[in-house]
Order: C-alpha cells, then sequence, then structure tokens
C-alpha cells in the first residue's frame, strides 16, 4: 500500500521545466541584432511620448531660427526653409508614425481575425465570400489602395485619419488569411470536438479555443505590419497624402528636403534615416519574435 | 491538371468581379452627385438649368440602376472604353496606352534584374553558406527589404547623378528613340524599384536552397560522384526554386506600389505619376481607371503564378 503510493507520486511528477518565459527571453535575445532593434523602438516610443520636453525647439511656429541652416551646435540637425529646427520635427514626426502604425495595427486586427475566424470556422458559402473578398483586396498594391481610398474619403476624414482608415483596410487580407489558416488546422483537433459535444457554442469554441492558438503568429505579423506601415505612411506623405500642416511627418520632411538636394543633405537624409531604421527595427524585432514564440513559422511570416 | 486550371480560372473569375465591384462602389463613396461634380468642373454651372442637368444624367445613364450602372461600366473597361479625363480633355484609354507602356517598361525590366540576380544571389550565398560571400549577401538583403525606395532613390541621384555626374537625374525617353540615353536614365530607377525584390528573392531562395540541401536524394547525387556544378544547377536550384516563384508573384504587387514612389522621384511620366497627380486634381475617372487596370494586371500575374506552381509542383494540383 505504501509501496504504491510512492510510486504514484514519481510517476505524476513533472520533469525539470524550464519555464516558457525563460526559453523566449533565451531565444529572443540570443541575436545582438534583436536587442538593437528593440533599443531603436524603445527610443522612438520615448521620444514620441515625451517629444514636448524633449524638443530643443518649437517644430512648427516658423521663422524661431534662421532659414536653411546647416547642422551646428544650436541646431544639431539644421533648420528647414521656414526655420524651423529638424530635430524638434523629427522628434515630432515619431509621433505621426507610431500614431498611424499602431491605430491601423489594431484596427485591421479587430476587423481581420474575426472575419478570419468566422470563415475557417464555418465553412461553405460563409468561407468562399470572405476569403474571396480578401483576394480581392489583395489584388491592390497597399499603397495604390491607399492612395485610392485616399482620394475619395479625403473629404470626409482630414489628413491623417485619410491614411490611418485606407491602411487599415489595406492590412485586413494579412490578419483574414493567418486567422483562416490557424482555424482550419485547430477546429479539426479532437479538444474542440470534445468542447462542442459538451454543449459550447460556437463564440465560446471560437474565442476560447481556437483564437489564443492563433495568437502567436498575429503577434508576429502586427510587429512585422508596424513596420510596412510607416513605409507607407512614409510614402503616402512622400506623395503629399493625409499631412496637416505645420504637423511634421517623415515622409512629406523627405520630400521637402528633396528640393535641397545637393547643398542640404541633412533636411532629407535625417528623415529618410529615421524611417529606414525604425522599419528595420520592427522587422528584425518580428523576426526575433517568431524565432522565439514559434520556429514552426519560419518561412510562413 | 485541367480541372485544377478551371477551378482557378473560376475562382479568378469571382476575384474578378468582387474587384470591379469594390472599385466602383469606392468610387461611389464621392460626396455628391457625379453629374453635378462634372458639370462643375466643367464650368458651365452657372448657366445649367435644371433640364439640362436631367438630360445629361440620361446621357451618362445615371438615372439607371445602380447595377445596371455597374454593369454598363465593367462592359466599358472591358471594351477599352474608360471614360473622358477632365483635366486632359482626352480619352482615358488613349491616355492609358500613352503611360502604360512606360511604366510597364521599367517595371518588367526590374522584374528580371529582381529575379535573376536574387535568385543568383540567395543560391551563391546558400552553397557558401558561413563563408564570406554569405556574410556579405544576407545582412545586405536585410538592408534591401527595409529601405524606402525614396530615400534609394534621392541617395542615387545624389551620388551618381549630382556628385559624381555619372548618370542623368530625372526622365525618360522610350528605348526606341534613343536607347543609350533611355538606359542610362532607366539605370537607377530600375535598380530602385528592383530592391526589394531581389533582396526577398535572395532570403527566400537562400532558406529553400539550405532545405533542399538536407534531402536524401541531394546526398545520393553527391554519393554518385557528380560534381559540384551539376548538384547545385540540376538538382537543387529546380527544387528549390518553386516557394521563390510565389513570392515573385507577389512581388508584382510591391512593384507596382514602388513604381508610384520613384516615378515621383525621378520625375518619370509613367502611371504613378499620372496617378497621383490625378488623384490631387480631382479627376477621378482617370484614378479609377489606373486602379482598376493594376488590380487586373496583378490578378492575372497572380493566376499565371498558380497555374505554374501546380505544374512545377504536382502535390498542389492533388490538394
Amino acid at each position: 500500500m505504501v509501496e504504491k503510493h510512492t510510486s504514484e507520486i514519481a510517476f505524476s511528477e513533472a520533469p525539470v521545466r524550464v519555464s516558457e518565459w525563460r526559453r523566449f527571453r533565451r531565444v529572443f535575445f540570443e541575436r545582438k541584432l534583436v536587442t538593437f532593434g528593440l533599443v531603436i523602438l524603445l527610443l522612438m516610443v520615448i521620444a514620441a511620448v515625451f517629444a514636448p520636453l524633449l524638443v530643443p525647439y518649437d517644430p512648427y511656429q516658423p521663422g524661431k531660427g534662421e532659414s536653411l541652416l546647416q547642422p551646428s551646435t544650436k541646431h544639431l540637425l539644421g533648420t528647414d526653409l521656414l526655420g524651423r529646427d529638424t530635430l524638434s520635427r523629427l522628434i515630432y514626426g515619431a509621433r505621426t508614425a507610431l500614431m498611424v502604425g499602431f491605430i491601423s495595427v489594431f484596427t485591421s486586427f479587430f476587423i481581420g481575425v474575426p472575419l478570419g475566424i468566422i470563415a475557417g470556422y464555418f465553412g461553405g458559402i460563409i468561407n468562399m465570400v470572405i476569403m474571396r473578398a480578401m483576394d480581392a483586396l489583395m489584388c491592390f498594391p497597399m499603397l495604390l489602395l491607399a492612395l485610392f481610398l485616399a482620394a475619395v474619403l479625403k473629404d470626409y476624414f482630414s489628413g491623417i485619419w485619410v491614411v490611418i482608415i485606407a491602411l487599415s483596410i489595406a492590412i485586413i487580407p494579412g490578419y483574414a488569411r493567418v486567422t483562416h489558416g490557424v482555424t482550419l488546422s485547430i477546429k479539426e483537433n479532437d479538444y474542440i470536438m470534445a468542447q462542442r459535444a459538451m454543449g459550447s457554442s460556437n463564440t465560446r469554441v471560437m474565442l476560447g479555443h481556437i483564437l489564443p492558438n492563433a495568437f502567436p503568429p498575429l503577434i508576429v505579423l502586427m510587429t512585422m505590419q508596424l513596420g510596412a506601415l510607416i513605409l507607407a505612411e512614409a510614402g503616402l506623405s512622400f506623395l503629399g497624402i493625409g499631412i496637416d500642416p505645420p504637423g511634421a511627418a517623415w515622409g512629406a520632411m523627405v520630400y521637402d528636403g528633396y528640393r535641397y538636394l545637393a547643398n542640404h543633405p541633412v533636411l532629407w537624409l535625417a528623415p529618410g534615416i529615421a524611417i529606414a531604421l525604425v522599419v528595420f527595427a520592427f522587422n528584425i524585432v518580428g523576426d526575433g519574435l517568431r524565432d522565439a514564440l514559434d520556429p514552426r513559422l519560419r518561412g510562413l511570416l | 491538371m485541367t480541372v485544377y486550371i478551371i477551378r482557378r480560372l473560376l475562382i479568378a473569375l469571382v476575384v474578378l468581379i468582387l474587384v470591379t465591384l469594390i472599385v466602383f462602389f469606392v468610387m461611389r463613396l464621392l460626396p455628391g452627385d457625379p453629374v453635378l461634380i462634372y458639370v462643375a468642373q466643367t464650368a458651365e454651372f452657372e448657366e445649367m438649368p435644371q433640364e439640362k442637368i436631367e438630360e445629361l444624367r440620361a446621357e451618362f445613364g445615371l438615372d439607371k440602376h445602380i447595377m445596371v450602372q455597374y454593369a454598363n461600366w465593367v462592359v466599358g473597361v472591358f471594351r477599352g472604353d474608360l471614360g473622358t479625363s477632365i483635366f486632359y480633355r482626352e480619352d482615358v484609354g488613349t491616355l492609358m496606352l500613352e503611360r502604360f507602356p512606360i511604366t510597364i517598361h521599367l517595371g518588367v525590366l526590374a522584374f528580371i534584374v529582381s529575379a535573376v540576380l536574387g535568385v543568383l544571389a540567395g543560391m551563391v550565398a546558400a552553397v557558401r553558406r558561413g563563408k564570406w560571400l554569405d556574410r556579405i549577401v544576407t545582412p545586405l538583403t536585410y538592408v534591401g527589404l527595409t529601405i524606402p525606395v525614396f530615400l534609394l532613390g534621392i541617395l542615387l541621384i545624389y551620388a551618381f547623378g549630382v556628385k559624381l555626374g555619372w548618370l542623368p537625374i530625372s526622365g525618360y525617353t522610350s528605348p526606341l528613340d534613343d536607347f543609350w540615353l533611355s538606359t542610362r536614365q532607366a539605370i537607377m530607377p530600375v535598380f530602385c524599384l528592383a530592391i526589394f525584390g531581389l533582396a526577398a528573392n535572395a532570403r527566400q531562395m537562400r532558406s529553400s536552397m539550405l532545405e533542399v540541401t538536407q534531402q536524401d536524394y541531394i546526398r545520393t547525387a553527391w554519393s554518385k560522384g557528380l560534381r559540384e556544378r551539376v548538384v547545385v544547377m540540376r538538382h537543387m536550384l529546380k527544387n528549390s526554386l518553386i516557394p521563390v516563384i510565389t513570392l515573385m508573384g507577389v512581388s508584382v504587387a510591391i512593384l507596382f506600389g514602388g513604381q508610384i514612389l520613384i516615378e515621383r522621384v525621378f520625375a518619370i511620366p509613367g502611371v504613378g505619376s499620372l496617378l497621383v497627380s490625378s488623384i490631387f486634381g480631382q479627376d477621378y475617372v482617370v484614378v479609377q481607371a489606373i486602379t482598376v487596370i493594376i488590380a487586373v494586371i496583378i490578378l492575372l500575374v497572380n493566376l499565371v503564378v498558380d497555374i505554374s506552381y501546380a505544374w512545377l509542383d504536382p502535390r498542389i494540383r492533388y490538394g
């Protein structure tokens, strides 16, 4: 009797567990480049949040400094045509970029994910309608769709909101497709059948059992989309879409600086490098997250 | 295979209908009556009586049911009747025939460059994994994937156009008019357009090549005593190309997106710059035409990619 008891304990004893969080941390920080990307993102968030405290000069008020100054100790990155400090505008530009990125990512997440789950879970005609609509949206290049929507929406919404709405719509198919794929593979599992046999409602199965499985790829997708969105926002503001003067957007700063191509390279180089660094950081952190969360996603995302 | 192609064609047809529906109904979101917009832009608004407006409405078919209007528009598009540009006072179809060849010319060149160089770079990086060549190529692909095309364009103009003076900094010439000038003008834009696809292809090629390297049939090929060139070219290359081809389909969409920006940077009179100027000029007929044409091109490219993919990989056909 006593013997049986001890063997039972030995049997149910779990092997030494490496905590999930520790494994995640080890894989995630394995590459130095990921840490570098994380530092860039952190700096950018700090710059965006504390912009009013950090800027040396007013980024909007023209005529505070002299026009088109070269970089000096007084103006680290020089001034633009209207005498505004480039560094201050760069810091405020981080606000615009992050705002567009985060609002669009979450908006399309909350539209795309339900669409993908519903399509995959119910199948049949619903699946057909939703997924073909996503295919149709995928036929438009992101920038083209954003320009097309911006052309129509600019009478309804002002400046930056046109860009946010247009980009949110443009990236919905990404979320729908990933969630759809996960749903299709999860719903065949026995535990889903058991859950339904116990009388769980469809909503409960979808939210409680299928959605959590979709989270790892979705988190990776969101990180990478943020980079793509900031790039697209820069492209749109480079073309002159969605700027509310005197607001600062990096793409528009590159375009304005382009006019002083040879004499004031800092005017277009500084915001250009800022865009490239941030996009690079989001991509590399997304890569690191993918490897740490689920290495099987390699090649899919 | 035939069944697969037919099924794929039917899906493409459904998607095509959805694409045209999206374009048509988004254009309808424009505030105001299309006739009033037209009339206001032709600047005869003041003296136009109500009956004349009704007459115009009938002329444009705007008094009919909305689905009839949609059907008329789609039929018109496929017959090449895209309406009249308000700004250029020209048939939009003719305008498209002027602008599209420029965009397609640069786009095709960029596509070829990105496909050939991307596959080569990825192959070399995989075969010489961990050697100095791989350690240069692989980090460079990261740069290629993240650099904004317009920044790259401006950097190139600054370096090779302004500082070194090797290449013309803007404009476009048809290769039929002056081949040498056309090539010199095309070098920088084509490089900018190709860089994203090049980097993406190289990365995909490298990783799928590394996967193929571990397969049993490659070990067999080596143990038969085949030379490296034969193993790599005949056995590895073909099998690792399949995922790269899918990627090439996707990169056509990105290519068109990049072209809108690059045409602005290099002042190239293609479709992209026409699209941007039409948006600011509120020339919606042109915006609508460009959007629908590009979407249909991308749809067709993806159809070709899907079919060739099934031809290369029998597992897809029966899936």
